[in-house]
């Protein structure tokens, strides 16, 4: 019943500015998004994603740069003749339409046969599971309905691009995590370039091919989730992708044998590479350091440090630990079978892996 | 293609200029630029002095701002106790507000004038029977006291509807906090709810002084010629369109207005009070003690017994053969509606006619206004909603004699009529005079909008102009029909620009009519009996387009992007 056809196609935005005033909303843009890729545009409010996402759609034009679309530059073009569906933040349904006349919107704009309109608002309203729902009006749909029926006037004009702009805030928790997997399963199934934006790390995190995260209008990173989490280049997006520690240091020697010194690592050093000699911020995720008690470090390629326990929080999956060493407070998640773990005020010993820190340039 | 754009909007907006330079600005620019020249053209203040040695003239003004300041001061009382009694307290009157918030509105106050008399005045219904039983009688209808009576009665309303918004406005922590820390009764009102409730009830003010300051049919039914409006008019077409005291008085009427206008604001600036109410309760509504009970509802009855007695008295009147000396009619009979249809048919299409016209003309500059400055960047497009807006502060008088002078020598082409005899110059006057109300309406409509709608349709392949087709206009029909209805009814019952541009009878419409009739006795029964059917269309439109607006609105209830959900 899938009649709708896709066809893949890239997205390059190069060197896009914009200002109003003196307030710089976006800076020297450029990613390279590949056919059938699902992008997710990250970063907080403010940031510009959103911007960048509008200026797709052609809301908003950029002032110098360019955005080409399977190397046809669309920058000048009107956002009716962009064939780039977005999905609205609220979904933007029109109360005096049906759902059904909501979805043949479009289509009819195009001048498309009638049989031709029916089939494919048909097709659209089945593949979001809403078939039966055509002589509705919108305000008689739940809100997770409203999106799918916004989804389903997108995909039904077979756009080159589909953009969802905060495509889950509004709805709750629950049917959040549901929608974020129908999403990625109807991405899947049209193959359709998708790009969304978000403030949600996670929401990006677990549905995007790659991530670019955005703050003060400029990209920092672009990347696989696995990157993004496991190599931030720098202090924003180790902050802002989970949590981390930052152990502010030095990194000494030359290009062949780096070490990072630290007072919190005492007289010893951590081998690093991909840095240059300098002052220097060590990032370790929470989960990366392995808690032990006083004097029950195994001898491995860890560094091992000691510290007192000052708080200790329960987060189901692990226990939060908030340790104290040589003056420096650093998270650490431990799993917790196994016993009630380490009171605050007792001694432990935290295992710091070189395989897994991260050595960014100092903020 | 962003190119072609903007020049349809220009085009668009300088057709609205042009339209708004030679039918607003032009007019009243003449009435002010003869009230400082010579007949040679010099400037001059020459007039204005003249104006001013005229003890008639002082009289005038100082009865004028008398009158208006006054009114406002009755309405006031009037309204103040059942806006607050309706918001704060369990009330079961809250009904009948809504109703008497309503009723007056949909009948001038001339027209109710001469009912008043007959009920109020010396030997009205009320004194004859005051007479009877206590031996005494009440002066409500002398002079001033009357025209003063009659308007705010009238218009007590605007103060009315725009405290109860702004009373339901006011966020309940604020209340709630000050009776936390406590205050309660009347202290509460006066330093926490009245001061927060200023802006309402200033804008309700400023328009209740507006209106009395431009009526002319109440007072000249009242036989009351010592004021402004009634000067203004009865210099011009007695002495001429020449004199100069005409305009005088003219200008110090549009200064008087913009004064109130500005001043309303003025107080408030700065004072911009976020108060809506964010989500939470609502504040839980006090209970009456039994001395509020019986002051609340006596008040309630009382205002509606003295807010109705017009109405009834119009209707009384209009079925009467003889009434005078007595409490009610001696004689009923219908011979006044017979006359009224024998001898005012064409009036009735004559308003028909001059509204339809000025409203449909309303809907589409204000719908036009209204996408100019909410959605484009059209430069200068302020000065729009400011030109259309300032109509409001023209007295329908002041309008009516700039159209008499600037249009004077103006021929209508193939005809040898002159522009001013002309019946469609009276509907260009209702156009201009109700575009403020028409434009409100509109851009309230638009603004409630969410431009994601607008930007969904371009998306899917909508240009501006066919998303403006399929879905600016369809959803802000409910506002564009309720501003033409405004406009119409509004426009149906206007007599100040109205009784300076009838040239002739048969261009005449109902107010026009009503206001002829009740100059003689023997009209007083034809004039109620076309009052009366003014009112029940007005009321009957108000209704209907009431309902239906709320049918729509029912409709597309729950709608998220109503109160625009935008995280």
């Amino acid at each position: 019943m899938n009649t709708l056809s896709h066809r893949k196609v890239r997205v390059q935005i190069d060197n896009v500015s914009l200002a109003y005033g003196a307030t710089k909303v976006l800076r020297d843009v450029s990613i390279n998004i590949e056919p059938g890729e699902f992008f997710a545009l990250l970063g907080p409010s403010g940031s510009g994603k959103s911007t960048l996402l509008r200026m797709l759609a052609g809301f908003n034009q950029p002032q110098s740069g360019s955005i080409r679309v399977d190397d046809t530059d669309i920058t000048g073009i009107p956002p009716w003749k962009r064939d780039i569906g977005m999905v609205f933040q609220n979904y933007a349904l029109w109360p005096h339409m049906t759902v059904a006349a909501n979805v043949a919107f479009g289509l009819e704009e195009r001048k498309l046969p009638r049989e031709e309109i029916n089939r494919r608002a048909a097709a659209a309203l089945e593949l979001v599971g809403l078939a039966d729902y055509g002589s509705r009006r919108p305000n008689q749909l739940s809100g997770g309905q409203q999106q799918r029926v916004a989804v389903a006037r997108t995909i039904a004009i077979e756009p080159k691009v589909l953009l969802l702009d905060e495509p889950l805030s509004n709805l709750d928790a629950k049917l959040r995590v549901h929608m974020r997997t129908e999403l990625l399963a109807l991405q899947r199934k049209l193959g359709i370039t998708t790009i969304f934006v978000t403030h949600d790390q996670e929401e990006a995190l677990s549905i995007a091919d790659r991530v670019a995260v955005l703050d003060g209008g400029v990209i920092q990173q672009v990347g696989t989730p696995t990157t993004l989490f496991d190599r931030p280049v720098n202090r924003f997006i180790a902050n802002f992708v989970g949590t981390i520690n930052l152990v502010r240091g030095e990194v000494s020697g030359d290009g062949s044998a780096l070490h990072f010194a630290a007072p919190l690592l005492g007289n010893r050093t951590l081998t690093v590479t991909d840095c240059r000699p300098g002052t220097a911020e060590l990032a370790i995720r929470p989960h990366a350091l392995k808690v032990v008690a006083a004097g029950n470090a195994p001898h491995d390629e860890r560094l091992w440090v000691d510290g007192g326990v000052t708080e200790r929080e329960f987060l189901g999956e692990f226990m939060r630990y908030r340790v104290d060493v040589a003056g420096t407070s650093l998270v650490a998640d431990a799993p917790h079978f196994g016993g009630a773990g380490h009171a605050p005020g007792t001694r432990v010993q935290l295992g710091i892996d070189p395989a897994t820190v991260n050595i960014l340039p100092a903020a | 293609m962003q190119q072609r754009l903007s020049f349809t909007h220009a085009a668009v907006a300088l057709a609205i200029a042009a339209f708004l330079f030679v039918f607003l600005l032009i007019p009243v620019g003449t009435v002010v630029y003869a009230a400082f020249t010579n007949s040679d053209g010099s400037l001059t203040l020459a007039h204005f002095g003249s104006f001013f040695s005229l003890t008639l003239m002082r009289e005038s003004f100082y009865n004028s701002l008398y009158v208006g300041g006054m009114s406002v001061l009755i309405a006031s009382i009037i309204s103040l106790p059942l806006a607050y009694f309706t918001m704060r307290f369990q009330f079961r009157g809250a009904i009948l507000i809504q109703t008497l918030g309503v009723l007056p509105l949909i009948m001038p106050p001339f027209v109710g004038a001469a009912a008043m008399q007959l009920l109020f005045g010396r030997s009205g219904s009320v004194n004859l029977l005051l007479n009877d039983w206590f031996g005494f009688s009440v002066r409500l209808m002398e002079g001033l006291n009357g025209v003063i009576f009659v308007e705010a009665l009238h218009y007590f309303p605007f103060i009315l509807l725009n405290l109860t918004v702004a009373l339901a406005n006011i966020d309940s922590a604020m209340e709630e906090s000050a009776q936390n820390l406590g205050a309660s009764g009347f202290r509460l009102f006066r330093r926490i709810v009245f001061p927060l409730a200023m802006p309402g009830y200033l804008a309700g003010a400023a328009l209740v002084f507006l209106k009395v300051f431009d009526d002319v049919g109440t007072p000249l039914v009242l036989n009351v010629t010592d004021i402004l409006a009634a000067q203004a008019y009865l210099r011009i077409t007695s002495i001429g369109i020449d004199d100069p005291i005409g305009y005088v008085a003219s200008v110090i009427m549009v200064i008087a207005s913009l004064v109130a206008l500005w001043g309303s604001t003025w107080v408030m600036r700065g004072r911009d009070y976020a108060t809506q109410q964010r989500g939470g309760s609502s504040l839980a509504r006090r209970r009456l003690k039994p001395w509020q009970a019986v002051f609340a509802y006596g008040w309630i009855i009382l205002v509606l017994l003295v807010v109705l007695s017009p109405h009834l008295g119009i209707l009384l009147l209009s079925l009467s053969k003889v009434w005078s000396y007595s409490v009610v009619p001696d004689v009923y009979t219908l011979d006044n509606y017979v006359t009224v249809f024998r001898d005012s048919a064409g009036m009735m299409t004559n308003t028909l006619l001059y509204c339809g016209i000025a409203a449909g003309a309303d809907v589409v500059i204000g719908t036009a206004i209204a996408y100019l400055i909410l959605r484009t960047k059209l430069p200068g497009r302020q000065w729009l909603d400011l030109t259309a807006t300032a109509a409001i502060a023209i007295p329908g008088v002041v309008l009516g004699i700039g159209y008499l002078r600037t249009f004077k020598d103006f021929q209508l082409p193939f005809t040898d009529e002159p522009f001013t005899a002309f019946w469609l110059i009276i509907a260009i006057a209702y156009a201009v005079r109700r575009l403020p109300y028409a434009l409100r309406s509109c851009s309230a409509a638009l603004q409630q909008l969410h431009v994601s709608l607008e930007e969904a349709a371009e998306n899917l392949g909508a240009s501006k102009n066919r998303t403006i087709v399929r879905v600016v206009v369809p959803l802000m029909a409910g506002g564009i029909l309720a501003g033409f209805v405004t406009s119409f009814l509004t426009a149906a019952v206007e007599l100040s620009a109205t009784i300076m541009l009838v040239t002739k009878q048969s261009d005449a419409p109902m107010s026009y009519g009503i206001y002829l009739y009740m100059q003689s006795i023997a009209g007083r029964g034809p004039g109620a009996a076309l009052g009366v059917i003014a009112v029940i269309t007005v009321a009957l439109g108000t209704y209907f387009s009431n309902r239906l607006i709320r049918n729509r609105a029912a409709g597309q209830d729950s709608n998220p992007l109503k109160t625009g959900v935008h995280a």
